[in-house]
């Protein structure tokens, strides 16, 4: 590892991301920090310096467990929330949104799904009209015969068809799947070069994620989307992402192509998160041996609750790294400093002092590249 | 002790949910054994009535949902002869929740009194159930958080000041104050983080080992059920159409409702492969058509699926006569037909 404090840091952002041989650049954020104030002078830090960007059609999944920040660095994208500190560009140019009508045509090209489509879509308006609004706000100048033309492309773009039967329905009046939908073909509506989709299909029944996802994946496809997915499933972003980013406390701790980072994750915490997976090729193994995973023991504090059951929270120490309360290979130094993501491979970054402990196929396969 | 016979035996049980639009047969004719400490895996999608299974079981549904038909049967240490749960009067059925069958609800968010704190809480099971002296029910109350990992100190704090995963563990120590026989579990990680999920995960065989319980536990997360459960039973429509050991249905699944959700979760370990998925959505239970009510949205359906009467039978090839499927077409052997229908998924793979 290099001594070279400052050149490290720069380093961090020439690691290649998997998702840029999709397509060209869209949506970038550049050392993105976004701070709560609690009151009390106590501030919880959601995203901290954080940098990764999007590429016209390819898929970056941002994987966390609640609390982690990963909703609010959509929010941040999405122009929801101000910026404590850092940048974001879209098409290359800074993002300013200082006027209503900037604010407009950014959010035409930046779209937000949400997680709930029982929540997000309004309960006394129909589908129609769900779509009808960002139709006429967004392109505007249509006729309503023009309107309605578009509107019932979008349902058909969605493969809810035939349009003309769901126009008039209400939410009430579809399954969870056709209202989660309904939220796709209202992003679209926008007509976005940019979709950031927070936990699209958590709240949906397995049999029918699946389906889900490969709708978006072939809107992706067909519109050359830069898709932002977030999901607390790391087996699922194995399958539909080009690159992972993993996030823990507001800090993206490893990032790398999808396949490579989930067969051989490089930080500790990455490696908690698949061990964690459900894996139904060890039919009863670990769990009915009654051992969670490798961490259980490890992580275990004498006389209390086993730190590794704790999830990251406002607590989190000021100090050092995130993960080190958790983390069974914590030394001194990382109590006492903030390791940088670094690049492991041309490709793949972590952040993490132990790299040589925790992964050292990973970084034996960087010495011979 | 009569640990030959099953805890728990479902017969022939049948649930209707009353409308004005006519009665929804939320579950049909189910028979299914639950064994001493044994866990069964009860999995299926939102609607396919494995919750209304568990609590219409415990009686605990009440009105417009109307049993229809069938018999539950429990044989606990404790009591003397085989009892109907179906059969008791409201003074029974007090004795029997609880002590006997308990239940973990699905969100512990919501089962937990926001103003009280943990201790009263627990302690008002455990004197409503149990009967004991408010010093020896505190003195309990303490024993069952060392039991699930949480410290005593934690007794003051009300549910707000607890994790999502601390939460799931008060609710799973307080379902354990009587040492019942039978603990029905309804999605009690689903809301947690796959981490916390796989510490309580873990916890509950620990404690199912050394306090000798049987667990139905109910998700829509086959992947989880694999690795957790003896044998599991997947429900569809109200009704059972497999059930088996947790090698069998994962290595040899015979109904295509089954082979459908194996294929729909992307698996972290081990080589990618093909997922397809179940495409459609499941049948209105209002006015069920004859046949199998899967035949919309099976790959396998031929017009006899119309008019075949559904009812589990042991599968044919099978050398575990405790395998039961109710597809009487397609078998473990079956090779799936065609290439898969449900369009982008080849794109997934890219």
């Amino acid at each position: 590892m290099s001594s070279n404090g400052s050149s490290e840091h720069a380093h961090s952002r020439e690691v290649v991301s998997a998702a840029a041989v999709r397509g060209p650049l869209a949506l970038e954020a550049i050392s993105v920090s976004k701070d709560f104030r609690l009151g009390r002078g106590e501030v919880l830090h959601a995203v901290r310096d954080v940098s990764f960007a999007l590429y016209r059609g390819a898929v970056v999944a941002l994987v966390g467990e609640s609390g982690s920040g990963k909703s609010t660095a959509a929010r941040l994208l999405a122009g929801q929330e101000r910026l404590t500190s850092g940048e974001i560009r879209l098409d290359g140019a800074p993002v300013e949104p200082a006027t209503r009508r900037a604010f407009r045509r950014y959010k035409s090209d930046v779209q937000l799904v949400f997680q709930d489509p029982f929540s997000s879509l309004n309960p006394v308006h129909t589908v129609h009209h769900h779509l009808e609004r960002p139709v006429r706000l967004h392109q505007g100048g249509k006729s309503r015969a023009e309107v309605a033309g578009e509107v019932a492309a979008l349902l058909e773009q969605v493969r809810l068809t035939p349009a003309g039967q769901f126009t008039p329905k209400y939410p009430h009046e579809l399954s969870g799947g056709q209202r989660q939908r309904v939220s796709f073909a209202r992003a679209l509506a926008a007509k976005p070069s940019v979709l950031l989709a927070d936990e699209p299909v958590s709240m949906l029944d397995v049999s029918i994620r699946l389906e889900m996802l490969s709708l978006l994946d072939d809107l992706r496809q067909r519109f050359q989307l830069a898709l932002l997915y977030i999901t607390h499933d790391i087996a699922s972003a194995r399958y539909f992402a080009d690159e992972v980013l993993v996030m823990y406390a507001g800090q993206i701790v490893e990032r790398g192509p999808a396949e490579e980072l989930t067969q051989q994750p490089a930080h500790p915490y990455t490696q908690l998160l698949v061990a964690s997976a459900p894996d139904p090729d060890n039919l009863g193994g670990a769990l009915r041996d009654g051992r969670a995973g490798s961490f259980r023991r490890a992580g275990g504090a004498p006389g209390g609750t086993p730190a590794a059951r704790q999830p990251a929270t406002a607590a989190t120490p000021e100090r050092g790294c995130p993960f080190a309360p958790r983390c069974p290979l914590a030394i001194d130094r990382c109590r006492s400093d903030n390791p940088a993501l670094l690049p492991v491979s041309a490709t793949r970054a972590a952040a993490c002092w132990r790299l040589d402990i925790a992964a050292p196929g990973v970084l034996a396969e960087r010495g011979g590249a | 002790m009569n640990a030959d016979g099953p805890v728990l035996d479902i017969t022939d049980f049948s649930v209707v949910y009353q409308t004005p639009a006519g009665d929804v047969r939320a579950v049909s004719q189910v028979n299914l054994a639950l064994h001493p400490g044994e866990v069964v895996g009860l999995a299926g999608e939102s609607g396919s009535g494995k919750s209304t299974l568990a609590y219409a079981v415990c009686r605990l549904l009440r009105a417009p949902a109307l049993i229809t038909g069938g018999s539950v049967t429990y044989r606990g240490r404790r009591v003397a002869s085989p009892t109907d749960v179906l059969q008791l009067r409201n003074t029974e059925l007090q004795q029997l929740r609880w002590r006997e069958i308990a239940i973990v609800f699905q969100s512990a968010m919501n089962a937990l009194n926001p103003v009280l704190n943990v201790r009263d809480q627990i302690v008002d099971a455990i004197r409503a159930h149990l009967r004991l002296p408010r010093k020896e029910a505190l003195e309990k109350a303490g024993g069952l958080l060392d039991l699930v990992g949480i410290p005593r100190s934690r007794l003051r704090s009300y549910p707000h000041e607890l994790s999502g995963g601390m939460r799931q563990r008060v609710m799973i120590a307080m379902a354990l104050a009587a040492d019942p026989e039978i603990v029905i579990m309804d999605e009690p990680t689903t809301a947690l983080d796959v981490v916390v999920q796989r510490d309580i995960l873990a916890q509950i065989v620990e404690l199912k080992e050394s306090l000798g319980f049987a667990v139905l536990f109910i998700t829509h997360d086959l992947s989880l059920l694999l690795e957790l459960a003896d044998r599991i039973a997947v429900m569809y429509a109200g009704q059972l159409m497999e059930v088996g050991s947790a090698a069998e249905l994962h290595h040899e699944p015979a109904h295509p409702y089954s082979r459908g959700l194996l294929n729909s979760f992307p698996s972290l370990h081990g080589p990618r492969r093909d997922l397809a998925g179940i495409p459609g959505i499941p049948p209105n239970l209002l006015q069920p058509a004859a046949g199998c009510p899967f035949l919309p949205r099976c790959a396998y359906g031929t017009d006899v699926c119309r008019t075949v009467d559904m009812h589990l039978e042991r599968v044919a090839s099978g050398a575990d006569p405790d395998h039961l499927t109710a597809c009487p077409f397609v078998l473990p052997e079956t090779p799936p037909p065609g290439p898969p229908h449900c369009g982008a998924e080849q794109e997934l793979q890219a």
